[in-house]
């Protein structure tokens, strides 16, 4: 049986500051994801003794939940790393590369990109993801978002911004705008350009 | 132009601009007042939840219902009036749920937290065993949850019994007739407890405004 443990952040607790404090990144990985990762391991521990159909269905939510929040916590602290404007690392900086192409290739520029994604993201209603995505049969990317803890499943995740309150609320409290801009100086686009390498076979565009 | 035909033209245009303001603003929907100050539901929800969660979070809903009606009535496409559902549905339930929010609370001198002898305890005491057993029974329901959401007590006009429900995001009850409703969207408490959803729930019902959930029973059970 397969015991899910919370993944170590790469970077320390301040690191993303000033755009995302260290009181959310300590909340957000020691509790909320620690909290999916506990009781993904229990949902798992009870699937395995359920003996009927009815008891494996009953269960399905608490996985699709848990485990949801698991993947994509876990997405989501690998794809931020600290800011190279605040000389700390090499978040926010895209490099030239196949993904920058990609992303002109979609959507015409960087900015244009943000901007749409932003929007995606701020028109969730109610708790959820902003993604951009390969998508597997074309290969290009794409904007999507997801419910709740719903992992991305129709795309190949590159980026995944979390929107539920509790990823921005006590730093920006109502103003998601001003979260969703400024989550972009600590996003890892090394990480990115890693995840879309596998997901096009490293093709060329 | 004789003066009566002026006053005749004068009237004329006069109806017609009111039927044009008529026709395009739709219903305008404003922000409730509450009914008491916004510290006054301290220590158990703070006066800087209170002040953001109505003049903020419950503002926007308002401004977005007003929006989608208006762009409702100004389209006579099935399609584009499917379009706007979800933002009607949205904006409409956030609406609809915090104004009977703000109403099913109550500071203590308001007599928020106190459930006296009638037919809501009768009820709850039916239905529940105890007071005890019915938050014990609402707040488990509530923080589970999965997302954003609301908890509620309703009536069920079908069984004619007080049940725990909850719906997601900003759905309105439909299924019953809300009775107390409590708001489990992080904005309601995290600033306050964190992510310890049942210190929120448990506070909360210090202030639970026990005499507007009983007319609201009573006029279900009419």
């Amino acid at each position: 049986m397969s015991n899910h443990t919370l993944p170590d952040l790469p970077y320390p607790y301040d690191a993303l500051e000033p755009y995302i404090s260290r009181q959310i990144m300590e909340l957000h990985h020691k509790k909320h994801h620690q909290t999916y990762v506990n009781a993904l391991n229990a949902a798992e521990s009870a699937y395995a003794k359920a003996s009927t159909p009815k008891e494996r269905i009953a269960l399905q939510a608490a996985l699709k939940f848990n485990g949801g929040g698991h993947i994509n916590h876990s997405l989501f602290w690998k794809n931020l790393a600290p800011s190279k404007s605040e000389g700390k690392g090499n978040g926010g900086v895209l490099p030239e590369g196949p993904l920058k192409n990609a992303i002109v290739a979609s959507f015409g520029n960087l900015d244009t990109f943000k901007k749409e994604f932003n929007t995606a993201t701020l028109g969730i209603q109610g708790s959820g993801w902003g993604w951009v995505g390969v998508n597997p049969s074309t290969h290009r990317l794409e904007v999507s978002t997801t419910a709740n803890q719903d992992p991305l499943l129709t795309l190949v995740p590159i980026i995944g911004v979390d929107i539920w309150e509790h990823a921005f609320y006590l730093q920006y409290l109502n103003v998601k705008a001003d979260y969703l801009n400024a989550i972009w100086s600590v996003i890892n686009w090394e990480e990115a350009e890693k995840r879309f390498a596998e997901a096009t076979g490293g093709a060329k565009l | 132009m004789s003066i009566l035909s002026f006053a005749r033209s004068a009237t004329r245009a006069r109806f017609s601009a009111t039927a044009a303001i008529r026709s395009s603003a739709a219903s305008v929907h404003t922000l409730p007042k509450l009914d008491y100050a916004y510290d006054a539901l301290e220590p158990h929800i703070s006066g800087e939840i209170m002040t953001l969660h109505h003049t903020k979070h419950h503002q926007t809903y308002v401004n977005g219902l007003n929006a989608a009606e208006d762009a409702y009535v100004k389209t006579d496409s099935t399609k584009d009036r499917i379009k706007l559902q979800a933002a009607l549905k949205f904006n409409g339930g956030g609406h609809i749920n915090h104004s009977l929010f703000w109403k099913n609370l109550a500071p203590a001198t308001q007599g928020g937290g106190q459930l006296h002898d009638g037919p809501l305890k009768a009820a709850i005491e039916r239905d529940f065993g105890s007071l005890g057993k019915l938050k014990e029974k609402m707040n488990a329901t509530t923080a589970a949850i999965q997302g954003s959401g609301w908890g509620w007590l309703g009536y069920n006009q079908a069984t004619k019994k007080l049940e725990v429900v909850t719906t997601a995001n900003q759905d309105p009850l439909l299924s019953h007739v809300p009775i107390v409703g409590i708001d489990i969207w992080e904005h309601a408490f995290y600033l306050q407890y964190k992510n310890v959803k049942p210190d929120y729930l448990n506070a909360i019902w210090n202030v639970v405004n026990f005499k507007e959930a009983e007319t609201r029973l009573v006029e279900a059970t009419k």
